[in-house]
């Protein structure tokens, strides 16, 4: 008996036995905690886009798709905790949903030989893919992220501002303090003002810094927020009527979540994207068929079609069309781990194969490259209209500011390198 | 039977005086360092150490050294996660600044500046007492959370504000950074546990101990015997810090190899350690590891069994992980309010009259 117990025991601490059969991917989500309001959408369309393919097309290029879902919580402890307990079973790559988390997995799964795909948070010196081998941030980072919320800046004022007061409202923690030296680079071309407001996790506590908001009463307001921060935030912003076309949020500020407490008065607010933001494509179609109206929709399949739904379902995209082109290199479906990350460095996304997958327009083309592991950066400006309850792009996709990034880039992974004692080769 | 003093003669003064004056106990003991030591390390994977040993061992530190500020000297503290930050720190300047100097070294001096920290912080339990002093310590919690990532010397003016550790070895072999092997992590750690354990213990038998149970007890009464509550105050605070300290730059240089301190050693991690010492019992070593091992391990263990096992949904495993979890240690302090070292002794006396119970 005692014996049994102990290996019940044993057993329930071991991870299941590896099957090899088949494309393993994982999804570290969190559905709990204070950022799981922002955690369920996307992991919900992040799964949703592996079930599609492998209930419409049975897998990727033949081979039976498994995806391991591991609740973190948001939190780096039980992130380390996941990739640890997930590894072991072959999975192609890791997309941790969280900024902290990555900076934890990144020296593992360098030495674990894995591929990380951080799509739009991170460490954004990735983008040097000489140095981060296995680590892919494309198609948008933070900085392209503060360099395009800059350009808008100057779009709406023809070119200059000069004295303007900007003001950065951010989490704080690794996640929001990563645009400041771009800002503040920028400020230095621009001459605009920068004011740094930090707000602690969880965020639900933010009084103090809108009430230096209100006093100071900068022209704009830049907000890096995520889960609980953002309701949060919006709401004061309306509490204390700043003008909310000056308001703009990154792309994890801006899902239907974030506007919905405010109510009315959040019409108005911006936030940057890097896909689209709405769900008029062929693939929700499918996604209906396939996925929601068989039952196989994860979560509580209420939240098809919200951005955050879209940046899910989106990422799982661009990991599936990876693995195809791992597939096609190795010229084997069932690719290794090493294999993925030569797919993820050959990926190409053109709009006419976006078009094929039922997402034509859907986010913008580029290419990656070993040199270039970060896309080109093209984000656009969203705005939310709290009447018809829709976000809506209000700017062009525009590229960053490459000339103030790219030495920001050299110079971060520079002293990556020198830390870890590793030369840049593309071979 | 086999557990009994009876048959067991101290001829001298040493042997009757040592941790474990009964046989069995002793022998065990011995069993678990030959396991711990010789037997686990050729079994342990990435996953094992990671998930399970690593953090076990080092909460085990941070638990020891906060039972004996609160079990033993009975100052309640809340400024665990912020002590543990500052060992955490206080390594990474040392190994980035010094990269030749063996990490033994470097972990051995964080925890001397948490424990002049710790002093420092502990000045005000020379004036206030029970919930007084744990908002005093909840200050310190706060204080050096907010220090730490407001001043950017700390973090090296690295652009995310986290702190990442390099990697350094130890008789060539890795121990921080990405490419260490599980069993030398281990071995790393175990090391610090053991030596701490067996330091701890030995102070809590000693002169020392007894000082600081005589203040936890009746701080007035001790006061008149003799005890000066300042140096046994500040000396609890001064150790207690070392080991929270050491246990904070393991943690962050060995475990997790990147931190950002306002996450990971938040007020939730001083609460963390505060229940294991609760859980385990308070004035108790062996109740350190218990306690460690309690709220280490059972989420991990509950996660395994309702998500791999079960194949029910990560959500509702994490919330019913929370309920479960809560639920037990209820139990377990209803059950027995003196934690699970006190169920150790009970059944210990058991034993000792087993099988002919009068």
């Amino acid at each position: 008996m005692k014996k049994k117990l102990l290996s019940a025991v044993i057993a329930g601490f071991m991870a299941a036995t590896p099957v090899m059969a088949e494309l393993t991917f994982s999804a570290l989500s969190y559905r709990t905690g204070a950022y799981g309001n922002n955690g369920i959408p996307f992991a919900d369309g992040y799964l949703d886009y592996f079930t599609l393919l492998q209930e419409r097309d049975g897998g990727i290029g033949g081979e039976s798709i498994r995806v391991i879902e591991c609740e973190t919580a948001y939190n780096t402890e039980k992130g380390v905790e996941c990739y640890e307990a997930t590894k072991g079973e072959g999975v192609l790559s890791y997309s941790p949903l969280s900024t902290g988390i990555t900076y934890q997995l990144i020296p593992k799964a360098t030495a674990d030989g894995i591929a990380l795909h951080t799509m739009g948070y991170g460490r954004t010196s990735a983008k040097n893919g000489q140095i981060f081998r296995n680590v892919f941030n494309f198609p948008a980072n933070y900085w392209d992220g503060a360099s395009v919320g800059i350009k808008h800046l100057l779009d709406i004022n023809n070119g200059d501002i000069k004295g303007k007061k900007v003001a950065l409202v951010y989490h704080n923690s690794a996640y929001g303090k990563e645009p400041i030296r771009t800002l503040e680079e920028l400020s230095k071309k621009h001459g605009y003002e920068l004011m740094l407001l930090p707000v602690d996790h969880p965020g639900q506590e933010q009084k103090s810094q809108w009430l230096q908001i209100r006093r100071e009463k900068p022209d704009y307001v830049l907000m890096w927020g995520w889960g609980v921060m953002n309701p949060v935030a919006i709401q004061e912003a309306v509490n204390i009527r700043y003008p909310m076309e000056n308001f703009i949020g990154v792309w994890w500020s801006g899902s239907e979540n974030d506007v919905l407490p405010a109510g009315d008065k959040a019409t108005g607010y911006k936030a940057l994207a890097f896909h689209a933001v709405n769900s008029d494509f062929p693939i929700f179609d499918d996604i209906k068929k396939y996925v929601v109206d068989t039952g196989k929709a994860a979560g509580a399949g209420d939240q098809v079609g919200t951005v955050l739904y879209n940046r899910g379902m989106y990422n799982a995209m661009l990991i599936t069309e990876a693995a195809r082109k791992a597939q096609e290199i190795a010229g084997k479906s069932n690719i290794s781990q090493a294999d993925m990350i030569k797919g993820f460095e050959a990926l190409e996304m053109t709009d006419a194969r976006m078009e094929e997958l039922g997402l034509g327009g859907f986010g913008p083309s580029f290419s990656v490259s070993c040199e270039n592991h970060g896309g080109d950066g093209m984000v656009a400006v969203a705005q939310w209209d709290a009447g018809a309850a829709k976000w809506s792009i209000v700017s062009d996709f525009q590229a960053s500011d490459m000339s103030v990034i790219q030495p920001l880039i050299d110079e971060d992974s520079g002293a990556f390198a020198a830390e870890n004692n590793l030369s840049p080769n593309c071979s | 039977m086999f557990y009994r003093e009876a048959g067991d003669f101290s001829t001298t003064y040493r042997e009757d005086s040592q941790t474990f004056p009964i046989k069995f106990d002793r022998y065990r003991y011995y069993a678990v360092l030959i396991i711990a030591f010789a037997i686990i390390p050729f079994l342990l994977n990435d996953y094992w150490v990671n998930a399970i040993f690593l953090p076990f061992l080092i909460y085990s530190i941070a638990a020891i050294g906060l039972n004996i500020l609160t079990g033993y000297c009975g100052q309640v503290s809340l400024g665990t996660g912020g002590f543990m930050a500052v060992g955490a720190y206080a390594t990474y300047k040392l190994m980035t600044a010094f990269p030749e100097v063996s990490m033994v070294v470097h972990i051995l001096l964080a925890g001397g500046v948490t424990a002049f920290v710790g002093v420092l912080f502990g000045l005000p339990s020379l004036r206030i007492k029970g919930f007084y002093l744990a908002v005093a310590t909840l200050a310190a919690q706060f204080f050096l959370v907010w220090l730490f990532n407001r001043v950017p010397w700390f973090y090296n003016y690295s652009a995310s504000g986290q702190i990442n550790s390099p990697e350094r070895t130890l008789f060539g072999i890795p121990i921080t950074g990405a490419n260490t092997e599980p069993w030398a992590v281990y071995l790393f750690c175990l090391v610090f546990v053991t030596i701490s354990a067996v330091v701890a213990r030995n102070l809590t038998r000693g002169a020392m101990g007894r000082k600081w149970m005589a203040i936890r007890d009746m701080d007035i009464a001790a006061e008149i015997i003799g005890v000066n509550p300042l140096t046994a105050k500040l000396s609890a605070f001064a150790i207690s810090s070392f080991f929270v300290g050491v246990s904070g730059a393991l943690f962050f240089s060995v475990y997790l190899g990147a931190v950002e301190v306002g996450e990971v050693f938040g007020i939730n991690k001083s609460f963390l350690v505060l229940f294991m010492i609760i859980i385990g019992g308070l004035g108790s070593i062996f109740g350190s590891f218990a306690g460690a091992a309690f709220l280490v391990l059972l989420p991990v263990l509950l996660k395994n069994v309702l998500v791999t096992g079960l194949g029910w949904p990560t959500d509702l495993a994490a919330h019913l992980e929370f309920m479960i979890v809560g639920f037990l240690i209820i139990v377990f302090l209803i059950v027995e309010p003196h934690g699970i070292a006190q169920l150790w002794r009970v059944a210990k006396e058991k034993l000792r009259l087993w099988p002919f119970p009068h």
